[in-house]
């Protein structure tokens, strides 16, 4: 979990297109995009339904990989890697925060957080002191070990939070983190996210509709039908 | 990492414990099936060999041919110098410690006859001249503590040589209901009058009994029959046999012409004032993993001797055991096999009902870093937990049956038996084929799970994560 310098960019994608087949129609998600995201940044990716939005957060997010072009995520090429690779360079590098939490039900609140740290292999007492204190950060120390049932869409997504920021990535990904949630929890949410990126100096990189969780960014790339429509740095 | 995901299985099989409970269920009656009837054949392999064992021993000599040819003419295969080559044999360093009981046997056939009934009786028969004192030893034998304990053949002992037994049919046919006060055993339909039923043969062993008669006088109260046979040299013989009780035989055929005797007086029947031989120099072993072992070393020992005499073995002279073991196991294979495909197809079904509702589970995982290859062990571990649960569970079953079964008495005549013996599931009999089962049973189960676990890891990320 090496800092990248602070000038380089997290992310880096050269003309990077992106299609699927759909029955006999081929539909391009992204069309020859090109951009670079700075690291330690609140970043927004904006754009209407079907613009491209999630296509190019999961290609970051080294999920998915691109028709054409380069994807670099913390100065590597993904393309380079193959498949166990690119599992373990997302479990070192990104966390994820999903729309509907996606927390493993069968384990409590404790282990959904301790899960990430499990898969770099990080020694049990660390592990412990990370998880314990990863839980404090998001104000669910007392809720460690409920299942996900017993607890609130808000409590969910904090779970989902810390779940992500644990390892210490490089790089957050959220896709509509705050979607599935009223607007005071959702702008609490967000507060929290802000707090924890500016003491971890990850990179959070969000696709949004959410007015509120924009207002918040330090970057805001719009997207439209595929293509990068404009770059604004905040206060710009 | 094995052990979150060891938990995450674990706690996905109680999460649909409904689902669990019915796969477990299906793989516990197979393995309650399996066992229970691994149980019967043990049962019903041990309980044959057992009985041949007793009666037959491990191995029997004979002279080179009497196994291909002998039966036409027993007398005619008798073996040399016996108790020469049952010393060697008793003295053989590698041969004696195994040995349980050594003993010579005579086959013989010939004509059986009551002439001193009204209705006088005559009948081929098939006989077996034992010394009765071995013949007890060799029924004690119980290597298996199977409880099958044959009779002791009453009446007879190693003193008496005019004292035999035959089988209740040949009893029956040869008029001797009365004096040996037979149960089941009706009055015959009025038969011709006597003069005209004496055929030239009962008139000829009469008249060859005759000679003997003041031994049969000193015979004790019973039944008296004679029984005239060829000797070696050709000549006609007969002796008198003291019927001291009846023995029912499994098959009826020998049933009606089974006649157990002294050695001494087949013998005498046999070889009259000639050399007197065996057709048969009988090895019960302590232990039947010996036989081989005993066989190789006997083998050894004739061409050494150049003594021209051959072993074989229980199975070889009852081939009825063989086909009985073969009949038993292709019925195994067959209730293994439906067994297995029932295991397979509700294994199958209950882990792609299980992948399919935690799509959206493995994408996360799969997003988080999780390799394919864990998401495929994950849902392996699950397939094995119910193939475990479900085999723990029918066995436990099958042990707890068993053992209701084996004390509850119930008793049965197997095939090729005249007496009922006590009905037991051996289900730790053979104890490997028994942990066979259960392991095959579990592998069946995680085998079922790898076309769903495999389905599960080839997922795409992006689609599992879409997947509602």
């Amino acid at each position: 979990m090496t800092q990248p310098a602070a000038t380089s960019p997290v992310v880096r994608l050269a003309h990077v297109s992106r299609t699927y087949q759909s029955g006999a129609l081929e539909v391009r998600a992204l069309d020859d995009l090109s951009l670079e995201i700075p690291p330690d940044r609140f970043s927004v990716v904006i754009g209407a339904s079907g613009s491209g939005k999630t296509t190019l957060l999961n290609l970051i997010g080294c999920i998915d990989a691109p028709s054409k072009g380069v994807v670099e995520v913390c100065r590597q090429n993904i393309a380079e890697l193959d498949d166990d690779a690119v599992a373990d360079f997302r479990a070192r590098n990104i966390g994820f925060i999903f729309q509907t939490f996606s927390l493993i039900p069968v384990l409590s609140a404790y282990e959904n957080v301790e899960y990430p740290l499990l898969l770099v292999g990080m020694p049990a007492a660390e592990r412990r002191r990370r998880t314990t204190a990863m839980l404090e950060a998001v104000g669910l120390a007392a809720q460690a070990q409920r299942q996900p049932n017993e607890l609130s869409g808000g409590q969910k997504q904090r779970v989902a939070i810390a779940r992500a920021l644990v390892k210490q990535p490089q790089l957050v990904l959220a896709d509509e983190p705050t979607a599935n949630l009223d607007s005071a929890t959702g702008a609490a949410i967000i507060a929290l996210m802000r707090r924890v990126q500016a003491d971890s100096h990850t990179t959070f990189i969000f696709a949004t509709h959410d007015p509120q969780l924009m207002s918040h960014a330090d970057e805001i790339f719009a997207i439209r039908d595929g293509a990068l429509l404009e770059h604004r740095r905040s206060g710009a | 990492m094995i052990g979150v995901l060891v938990k995450i299985a674990w706690r996905n099989i109680v999460r649909n414990r409904r689902r669990s409970l019915m796969t477990a269920s299906a793989v516990a009656a197979g393995a309650l099936a399996m066992l229970l009837f691994l149980g019967y054949t043990t049962y019903i392999f041990l309980g044959m060999e057992t009985g041949n064992v007793q009666h037959l021993g491990h191995l029997r000599v004979f002279r080179a041919g009497y196994f291909l040819y002998g039966a036409g003419n027993p007398t005619a295969y008798g073996i040399d110098g016996y108790r020469e080559v049952m010393r060697e044999i008793g003295d053989d360093p590698v041969l004696k410690p195994m040995i349980r009981v050594l003993t010579p046997a005579q086959s013989l056939m010939g004509i059986a006859a009551n002439y001193r009934s009204d209705n006088a009786a005559s009948r081929t028969f098939f006989g077996e001249g034992i010394i009765p004192s071995d013949r007890a030893r060799m029924l004690g034998w119980d290597q298996y503590h199977t409880g099958i304990f044959h009779p002791l053949d009453p009446g007879m002992s190693d003193a008496d040589e005019s004292s035999g037994l035959v089988g209740t049919g040949l009893a029956r046919i040869l008029n001797l209901c009365a004096p040996l006060k037979l149960p089941d055993c009706p009055p015959a339909p009025a038969a011709a009058p006597a003069e005209e039923h004496r055929g030239p043969v009962n008139a000829d062993i009469a008249e060859l009994a005759g000679r003997d008669a003041p031994q049969a006088e000193q015979a004790p109260e019973g039944a008296q029959i004679d029984l005239l046979a060829a000797t070696v040299g050709g000549a006609p013989n007969v002796v008198s046999l003291h019927v001291a009780s009846t023995q029912p035989q499994g098959a009826k055929e020998l049933d009606d012409a089974y006649v157990l005797m002294h050695l001494g007086l087949a013998q005498q029947l046999v070889y009259g004032r000639e050399e007197h031989k065996v057709t048969a120099i009988v090895l019960q072993l302590r232990d039947s993993r010996y036989m081989s072992a005993a066989r190789a070393r006997l083998n050894a020992l004739f061409r050494e001797r150049q003594l021209g005499l051959e072993v074989r073995d229980f199975g070889e002279l009852v081939p009825f055991y063989g086909q009985v073991i073969r009949l038993f196991s292709s019925i195994f294979l067959f209730i293994a096999l439906v067994m297995g495909m029932i295991v397979l197809f509700a294994v199958v079904n209950t882990m792609t009902m299980n992948v399919m509702e935690r799509i959206n589970e493995i994408g996360t995982s799969r997003a988080m870093g999780v390799r394919r290859s864990r998401i495929r062990a994950q849902f392996l571990i699950e397939g094995t937990f119910i193939g475990l649960i479900g085999t723990v569970v029918g066995a436990a079953l099958a042990i707890g049956i068993a053992t209701l079964v084996n004390r509850s008495g119930i008793t049965w005549i197997p095939p090729g038996n005249a007496i009922p013996i006590p009905l037991h599931l051996d289900v730790l009999g053979r104890p490997l084929r028994a942990a066979s089962i259960c392991v095959g049973l579990v592998l069946v189960a995680t085998a079922a799970a790898l076309l769903p676990a495999n389905r599960a890891a080839r997922l795409s990320v992006v689609d599992a994560l879409r997947h509602i």
